[in-house]
Order: structure tokens, then C-alpha cells, then sequence
């Protein structure tokens, strides 16, 4: 597949970086030196130039395009692109924009300003940044299957009712499935035999209900309902994130330190107690009494701030921090150093535009640690290798490092085990390995 | 001194002129009327007319193509309400009969029609002193005042299309107008298109039941359905009848109640209801607190109605202990003072003193924006209250921002800075005029009104609503007050139906230099 990615910024790069290896990546973007870079540190193309005129796009040979993505900083630019290209190719055209606004006149017209499809970076940030937070003790979370089934990654204490078993044993709880366990750097596609450790990193995929319950069997402190939710900071993300918990009859408290912000989000968020302050002010965070807050959500402007703050409220004794972590590079060390969940916005986009590249297409994919394993959903074919016959015997066609986690027939969940027959038109969540996924992807 | 006016006075007389010649036209009402009733003071009424359209058309003169601007919008709004008043007087002083004959008194009665306060000088209403011409034309003055002489101007005269929205501003009741269509002319028009459905209505109703069921309506009429018809949308007060709406049966009283609460309520959303969408009006916040408070308002006046074993009076009979006249009474008196409408289905002045305290308690509230009522306006009392609350709050939370909401918008610091600054003027000019009206009343020996009668005297003069206790009680009138404080009241009924600032801006120096 042809795809073309105008625009190398952060969105860009990790996009490109997830399609090098088996699409044809094109990537324009307007900065010279950021075109040099791309041409030695990716396996692609890379041009400079203007991306909303025809010219550029040309050179890009738009005309022989499958897919454009369009992601430059300006949400205007983007949509003007998606509408270039679309003079040019059938190809798919997908615009990233910031603006949720664009994205409802998007989805409300079915189509319009030539864009197949709008991913609203921010949106989709607070998004993931309310799922986790609705589940105590989770590193990540994504709805498959119109939210039916829930693929989750949680961590294991040394306390943990499943902690030194193995998955068979651990294997207890109702139309819940094992997919895989992170130890250190270590990737394990789980088995039977597998033995849980506490620091390990478990991912489940399961009914919405079933990972709720293993959830709140995990949490040894009997808090369930997240009520107490303070956000740092009105950025696009900090308020997006706010009018989630609001719409889900939550009543979040944000803090901003600037006046005119905090008042703009005031008047757009009724639910929601705006505090103007800076949030490093310990008098301040006392008296509001941050420390009983259940989750401190850090979403400023910038990594090192929300790192503060995240360190600042765990050590008042706030029970969980999510930070909004810009720089993938830190992530892993903000998770290191005391910050519960590190949430990534770039990740997030990418994973809403990667399921375009796939031939079979995919209806939704999340990635894990980094993108070194996949969950996705997809629809079984008749011809697929999956179906008619049991997992056990699927299973020893297909590459090793792949777990069926879960099967939706006509609206019901099937909990997959080794007997189990896959039927054409079953929706499956699938945990790949990275490195299989295109194999398993042609097989399938 | 600077030698230099900045007002366009030219301009601003001028548009005056244009709307004191088409306010001419209303003396069609008693001429009709007259004619009707075998032509007594029909001469009045003509000359009255050619007197009034004369001299609009000659300040027309003064500039031939008026371009007022944003200034000159608050000196058209004072003059214009302030010579209707003067030259809807004329027919008083012309017929000559009664107390209402004197200059000052005609002034009063004619101010206090179209500001539709209700508070009347006249000694006799009866039509044994005053011909039915003049009683219909003291009820025209209220309807015409109702929904505002500049209102109707910009629905008619598209000379006033390009300016008109800062003149009905300065003269629409309550902070702000909302613009329901894209020309001024067309809001305007929508608005007195409602006030002209529900007056018509009322009047259909009222001759209706005195037509199909004479029993229940004995005193009702063609003339006094159109009478009352003329002054209840507007929250006017004047009635006919001495003895307002005691004089008619309980059926009648029932009927003008929800048209009363009607007139009390904004215009606008009426318009919304008419056009078919109801929705609007329930999810109003300001209509919902009205309701709400003329409800609980109504029922604390009739629970004290009920146990109150010595309230009678030789019209109504035992109240006390009577369901359905302590219901009656309360509701419609309550709904009456809240709104600033002034009408009396009986003597209030006989009820007990938590009864009239709680008179006195709502006569503060007045009615809606954008509706015909007049007083300190729900709105106002509304975003007080909500901005009280967000102070508490932000006592408890000093960092909490915390917008104002209406109908779930939020409410600009600027305009509740403004409706803060409204209301205290508002009670500081009541105050004032209580002490003025005070000092001016111990000058007659003759004249002894309580302390409490020249207090209502003061809102209810203020706040557009007409009766107050006392000697200004609803059978009452305000004749025995000397000139002066008559004068003082014309003035406070003027700046009260323009909502003060108008007519302050003009007695600034700022407002007529640069």
C-alpha cells in the first residue's frame, strides 16, 4: 500500500515509523532539516514542500496513493490537504485535527470537507485518559466491539490474589482471557504454564463486566468508584478530559493557573469546580484537600511539569497519577520514578490511523508497551485460517506469539478457550506480537 | 465650559416629533368611543389629537433627515415617554371635570397611564363625573405604555430600522433585548403582535362569559371587557370600576389572574410558545423562578388568609376559614403586586400585618424581562441570588471560578457588575423618595398618612405598580399628596418605566459634552 504522511512531526514520525517496514511510506513536510532526518532515521521517502498544494502532492505521486494522513500542527492545513488530494486519488484521506468542534461538523455531515476520516488528537487522549481512570490499577485500556469487550493492562503487587500462580490457575474468573505478560523487557505470550510474578504486567482481554470485577479483585484498598478526580491544567487535553468525566456524571476538579483559561473553561464545563491556582502550591493543595482526591490527572503543557505535579500529588497521598506524557522517549522513566500511568497522545492518534494500513481491515487496534504487541479486532472470513476449526488446531498454523482474547457472536461474548470453533462473522480480539503481525494479518 | 453640545439634539427632537404624531393616532380609541356613547367629549379628544400631532410634526421640522446616533438614543427614549405623558394629559385639564381637571393632577394620572402604574388622582371614578371617553383613554395610555411607544414605533415606521435596537434597549424593561429575528423591525413587530393576541383574547373572554353567562359575569360588558383587556397585559392597574376588580364576580377574577401572570413574563418567550415551541418557555430560567415565586408566594398569603378569623370586610364577606376566598384573594393579589400590575379584588388594606408585610416583600420583585411589568425584574433578583451563592462558595474555595449561569450561558462580570449597580440605585432611590415624600407630607396639616402608606407610596410609584397601603391603599388615591411630591412621583413613575439610567445619563454633564 501507498501512503503518503504530510506532516513529520510527532504524529507523523510514529506513524511512519509503524508503516515503514511493509507499506511504501511517503512523507512530506515543509521544514528542510526535519526532511534530512526522516531520509536517514526511517526507511522512507521524505520530500520538503508545501503539502496543501497539488505540485508537492504530485511529487509525492498522489495520484498512485491508497492512503494520505494528514497531520501538520494546523487543523486547517490539514483538512485543505485532505482536500488537494482528493482532486488527484480515491485513495483514503484521514486529518488529524485538535479542534473537537471540526470534528463534530465532520461526523455530522457524514463525510464532509473531503476527509474519509477525523481523528481528534485531543479528544482521543481524554479519552483513554477516562477509561483508565474508570479502572482502578490499570496501565492501559481499550474498548473493542463497540465497548462490549475491554482489553486491559494491569500490575501485578506482590499481594495480588493471582500474584506467583500460573495462568491456569489464575485462570478463574468468568469469560476472561490471559493474553500476555511483560516482565522487565521481556514479552510473554501466556500459556498455561506461565507463571505470574509480582512487577509483572499482565494484559486481559475480556467482557467490559469481567475486567471490571478482575479490576476491582486487584485493588487491595476497597476504593471502587474513582468520585474524587482532580485535572492539572486547561490544556485542550486537561479540558477535553474534564467534559469526559462530566458527561459521564462525574464532577472533576480542574485546576489552571491562568486567569483567562480558567475562566474560558469554567463557562464551558457546568459540572466542573475550576480552580485558578498554580497547582505546585502545596498551601493550596491542602486546603483543597488534593490528597484524598482518588485520581490526580497531570495534563499541562509540558512533560516535565506533569511530572511534578504527578510526584507532588503521590507524595501528598493522592492513591493514582496519570500524566499526559508528550515525549514517548520519557514515558517509560515517568513510569520508573512514581507516576502510575503515563498516557501518550501520539500513541493514541497513531493507533486510530495504523488500522487503515491493513489489508485486511481491522476495525480497531491498540498498541502495547511501545507497540511491541497489538490488540486488534476484525472480523472472521470464511476463508480465513481461523475459522472451522478449534483454536488448538488454528493456533499451530499460525506464528507463535498470537491469543484469540475474545469472540463476539451476534452481540454475545464466547470466552475463547483451546475447544472453542470460530465461525465466519465472529468479531475476535486478537493479541499480536509485533513481529508476527504481518504473517498472522496474511493469514487471517 | 465647552461651548459645543455633542448630542444631536436636532436629530433626537426630531424623532421625538415623528413618535408624538404617530402616538396621535391613539386618540382614535376615545373618539370611537365617544361617538359611541353620543359624542360627550368628543370635541376634547379631536383637539387633543390635532394638538398632539401638530406639534410632532413640527419638531419633525427641526431635522427634515434625523440620523440619531448611540447618544442621542437615551434623550428620544426620556423625551418621547416624558411628552406622551404630558400630551396624553391634554384631555383631563380639557374635560375638566374632578380632581383630575388640575394641570399637576392630569400630569400624574397621565404619566401614571402610560409608565402603567396604575396610581390614580382621580377623587370620583365613576362615569357620573367622567364621560366613557376619558375613562377609555386613561385605559389606552396603559396598553399603549405596555409594551412601549418606541416598540411600536420600530414595528411600524421603518424610518427607525437602523437605530432602533439601541432605542427599544433604552426602553425595553430588564438588561438587554434579544434580537429574535434578523431585522429590529421584525423583533418588534413579533413582540406586539403577542401583546395584541393575548389583549384581544382577554377581551373575547370577558365579553364571552358576560354574553353566555351573565349570571356569573353581572358587572362585565362590551366596554369594561375592552377596559380591562387594555390595562391587564400591560400590568397596568387602572380600572373603571372604583372599586377595580371587586366589582366583579369571582368567575371574572379567576379569568384575569393567568392573564395578569401572563403580562408578567417575557414576551419573547410567548413568541416561541406561539410559533410552537413550548419547550422554550419551561426551560426558561427566569420563568421558572416567576412561577416559582408567585406560587410559593400565593400560598404563604393564602394559608395566612385561611387562619386569619377576623378577616372580613362588608364586600367579600368572613375570608377567614374560607378555602376558596383566601385561594382567591391571595392568588390574585400576590400575582397583582409581583408583577407590578396594581389591580385589587379587594380592599388589601383590611388584611393583617404578616398578610400586608408579605405585599410589601413581593411589590420588590416586579416581573420579567422583556415583559409589560416594571420593579427591580426577576431576572435581576435571579443572578443576585446566584451570584450570593458563588460568593459562599468562593469563600469556602478562594481559587474556585465559577461563572454566573443563565438559561446555562454564562453571564458576562460586566453585566452583573450592571444589575448590581441597578438595584442599589433602584432601592437608594426608593429610600430617597420615601424621605422626600415624608419631609413634603408633614408641610399639610390636613394630609396625615401613616409612615408605611408613604413608604409603599414610594415603591409603588417607583416600581410601576400603583396601590400601595393607606391612604394609597387600592380604594384609595394619591390626590391628597401636595404638588410637589405629586411632581417627585411623576418623575419616579418616568425613570422607573425606563429603568433609571435613560433619564440619568441626561443629567449628567458627561452625557452632553465629549
Amino acid at each position: 500500500m501507498r501512503v503518503i504522511i504530510v506532516g513529520a512531526g510527532d504524529v507523523g514520525k510514529s506513524i511512519a515509523g509503524n508503516l515503514e517496514h511493509s507499506h511504501d511510506v511517503v512523507v512530506i513536510d515543509q521544514d528542510e532539516r526535519v526532511v534530512e532526518d526522516l531520509t536517514y532515521s526511517h526507511d522512507v521517502l521524505a520530500i520538503q514542500g508545501d503539502g496543501t498544494t497539488l505540485e508537492t502532492l504530485q511529487e509525492a505521486s498522489v495520484e498512485r496513493a491508497d492512503l494520505v494522513i494528514a497531520c501538520t500542527d494546523s487543523d486547517e492545513s490539514n483538512i485543505v490537504i485532505c482536500g488537494a488530494a482528493k482532486t488527484a486519488t480515491d485513495g483514503f484521506t484521514i486529518a488529524r485535527v485538535r479542534r473537537r468542534t471540526l470534528l463534530e461538523t465532520w461526523e455530522g455531515s457524514q463525510g464532509g470537507f473531503d476527509v474519509d476520516f477525523m481523528v481528534c488528537t485531543d479528544l482521543l487522549t481524554a479519552q483513554t485518559i477516562f477509561r483508565i481512570s474508570g479502572l482502578p490499577a490499570a496501565q492501559d485500556v481499550d474498548a473493542f466491539i463497540g465497548g462490549l469487550v475491554q482489553m486491559a493492562e494491569f500490575e501485578i503487587d506482590a499481594d495480588s490474589p493471582i500474584a506467583s500462580q500460573t495462568i491456569r490457575e489464575a485462570d478463574r474468573y468468568d469469560s476472561l482471557t490471559f493474553a500476555a505478560v511483560f516482565r522487565d523487557d521481556e514479552m510473554i505470550v501466556a500459556t498455561g504454564d506461565t507463571v505470574i510474578e509480582s512487577g509483572d504486567y499482565v494484559v486481559v482481554i475480556g467482557s467490559d463486566e469481567s475486567v471490571r470485577n478482575f479490576a476491582a479483585d486487584l485493588t487491595t484498598h476497597g476504593r471502587e468508584n474513582s468520585d474524587e478526580i482532580v485535572i492539572v491544567g486547561a490544556s485542550e487535553i486537561g479540558f477535553q478530559a474534564a467534559r469526559e468525566f462530566e458527561n459521564h456524571g462525574y464532577h472533576p476538579r480542574l485546576v489552571e493557573r491562568d486567569a483567562d483559561r480558567a475562566r474560558a473553561a469554567a463557562e464551558s464545563l457546568p459540572g466542573t469546580t475550576v480552580l485558578e491556582s498554580d497547582a505546585t502550591d502545596i498551601e493550596f493543595l491542602e486546603r483543597e484537600h488534593v490528597d484524598e482526591a482518588n485520581i490526580v490527572i497531570a495534563a499541562l503543557g509540558s512533560d516535565e511539569k506533569n511530572l511534578l505535579v504527578s510526584l507532588l500529588a503521590r507524595r501528598l497521598g493522592v492513591d493514582r497519577t496519570v500524566a499526559v506524557i508528550e515525549n514517548l522517549a520519557y514515558a517509560e522513566l515517568f513510569e520508573t520514578v512514581g507516576v502510575d500511568v503515563a498516557v501518550n497522545p501520539r500513541e493514541e492518534t497513531a493507533e486510530e490511523i495504523v488500522r487503515f494500513t491493513r489489508t485486511t481491515r481491522t476495525e480497531k487496534v491498540a498498541m502495547l508497551e511501545h507497540d511491541r504487541a497489538e490488540v486488534i479486532e476484525i472480523e472472521a472470513k470464511l476463508d480465513s485460517d481461523l475459522t472451522g476449526q478449534t483454536i488448538q488446531d488454528s493456533m499451530a498454523d499460525l506464528p507463535d506469539g498470537v491469543v484469540v482474547g475474545a469472540i463476539s457472536r451476534g452481540g454475545d461474548i464466547v470466552t475463547p478457550r483451546g475447544t472453542t470453533v470460530i465461525k465466519p462473522g465472529d468479531h475476535l480480539v486478537l493479541f499480536v506480537d509485533s513481529n508476527v503481525l504481518d504473517a498472522v494479518i496474511e493469514a487471517i | 465650559m465647552r461651548r459645543y453640545l455633542r448630542v444631536d439634539w436636532r436629530a433626537g427632537l426630531s424623532l421625538v416629533g415623528t413618535l408624538l404624531a404617530l402616538l396621535s393616532l391613539a386618540f382614535v380609541v376615545p373618539i370611537v368611543v365617544a361617538l359611541a356613547y353620543g359624542g360627550t367629549d368628543l370635541g376634547i379628544f379631536v383637539v387633543s389629537m390635532v394638538l398632539t400631532a401638530g406639534f410632532g410634526l413640527a419638531l419633525r421640522r427641526l431635522d427634515p433627515e434625523p440620523m440619531p446616533g448611540a447618544r442621542e438614543a437615551f434623550f428620544v427614549v426620556a423625551f418621547t415617554w416624558l411628552f406622551a405623558a404630558v400630551f396624553g394629559a391634554i384631555p383631563y385639564v380639557l374635560a375638566g371635570n374632578g380632581t383630575v381637571a388640575y394641570p399637576v393632577n392630569a400630569l400624574f394620572e397621565s404619566m401614571s397611564g402610560f409608565t402603567t402604574t396604575g396610581a390614580t388622582v382621580m377623587g370620583d371614578i365613576s362615569f357620573d363625573t367622567h364621560s366613557r371617553a376619558i375613562m377609555m383613554w386613561r385605559q389606552v395610555t396603559q396598553w399603549l405604555g405596555g409594551m412601549g411607544i418606541i416598540v411600536l414605533a420600530v414595528a411600524v415606521l421603518s424610518q427607525m430600522a437602523v437605530g432602533g435596537a439601541q432605542l427599544m434597549e433604552a426602553e425595553a424593561p430588564g438588561p438587554g433585548i434579544s434580537k429574535l429575528t434578523p431585522h429590529i423591525a421584525e423583533t418588534a413587530r413579533v413582540l406586539w403582535i403577542a401583546y395584541i393576541g393575548f389583549t384581544a383574547f382577554l377581551m373575547a373572554l370577558l365579553y364571552l362569559l358576560s354574553v353566555a353567562a351573565p349570571g356569573l359575569a353581572p358587572e362585565m360588558d362590551l366596554y369594561n371587557a375592552i377596559a380591562h383587556g387594555f390595562s391587564t397585559l400591560p400590568t397596568g392597574g387602572f380600572s373603571t370600576e372604583a372599586r377595580s376588580i371587586e366589582a366583579f364576580s369571582p368567575a371574572v377574577q379567576w379569568l384575569i389572574v393567568p392573564f395578569m401572570f401572563i403580562a408578567g413574563v417575557n414576551f419573547v418567550l410567548w413568541w416561541h410558545v406561539i410559533s410552537g415551541d413550548p419547550r422554550e418557555l419551561l426551560r426558561d430560567n427566569e420563568f421558572r423562578f416567576y412561577l416559582g415565586a408567585v406560587s410559593l408566594f400565593s400560598l404563604a398569603g393564602t394559608v395566612i388568609l385561611f387562619f386569619d378569623a377576623s378577616l372580613q370586610t362588608a364586600a367579600t364577606g368572613q375570608i377567614g376559614g374560607h378555602l376558596e376566598r383566601s385561594l382567591r384573594y391571595a392568588v390574585f393579589q400576590i400575582t397583582s403586586l409581583t408583577n407590578s400590575t396594581g389591580y385589587a379584588n379587594m380592599d388589601f388594606d383590611a388584611w393583617g400585618h404578616s398578610a400586608k408585610a408579605l405585599l410589601l416583600f413581593v411589590m420588590f420583585i416586579g416581573g420579567s424581562t422583556g415583559s409589560t411589568g416594571g420593579g427591580i425584574k426577576i431576572l435581576r433578583w435571579l443572578v443576585i441570588l446566584k451570584s450570593l451563592r458563588r460568593e459562599v462558595f468562593t469563600t469556602i474555595h478562594p481559587e474556585a471560578v465559577r461563572p454566573v449561569r443563565m438559561n446555562g450561558q454564562p453571564l458576562d462580570e460586566d453585566a452583573i457588575r450592571g444589575i448590581y449597580a441597578f438595584t442599589l440605585l433602584f432601592l437608594g432611590l426608593f429610600f430617597i423618595g420615601f424621605l422626600l415624600l415624608s419631609a413634603d407630607a408633614s408641610r399639610l396639616a390636613e394630609f396625615n398618612p401613616h409612615t408605611l402608606d408613604l413608604l409603599t407610596a414610594s415603591i409603588a410609584t417607583l416600581g410601576n405598580i400603583g396601590p400601595g397601603f393607606g391612604v394609597v391603599g387600592p380604594m384609595g388615591n394619591y390626590n391628597g399628596f401636595p404638588v410637589t411630591s405629586k411632581l417627585l412621583m411623576v418623575v419616579y413613575m418616568w425613570i422607573g418605566r425606563l429603568e433609571i439610567f435613560p433619564v440619568l445619563v441626561l443629567l449628567t454633564a458627561a452625557y452632553w459634552r465629549s
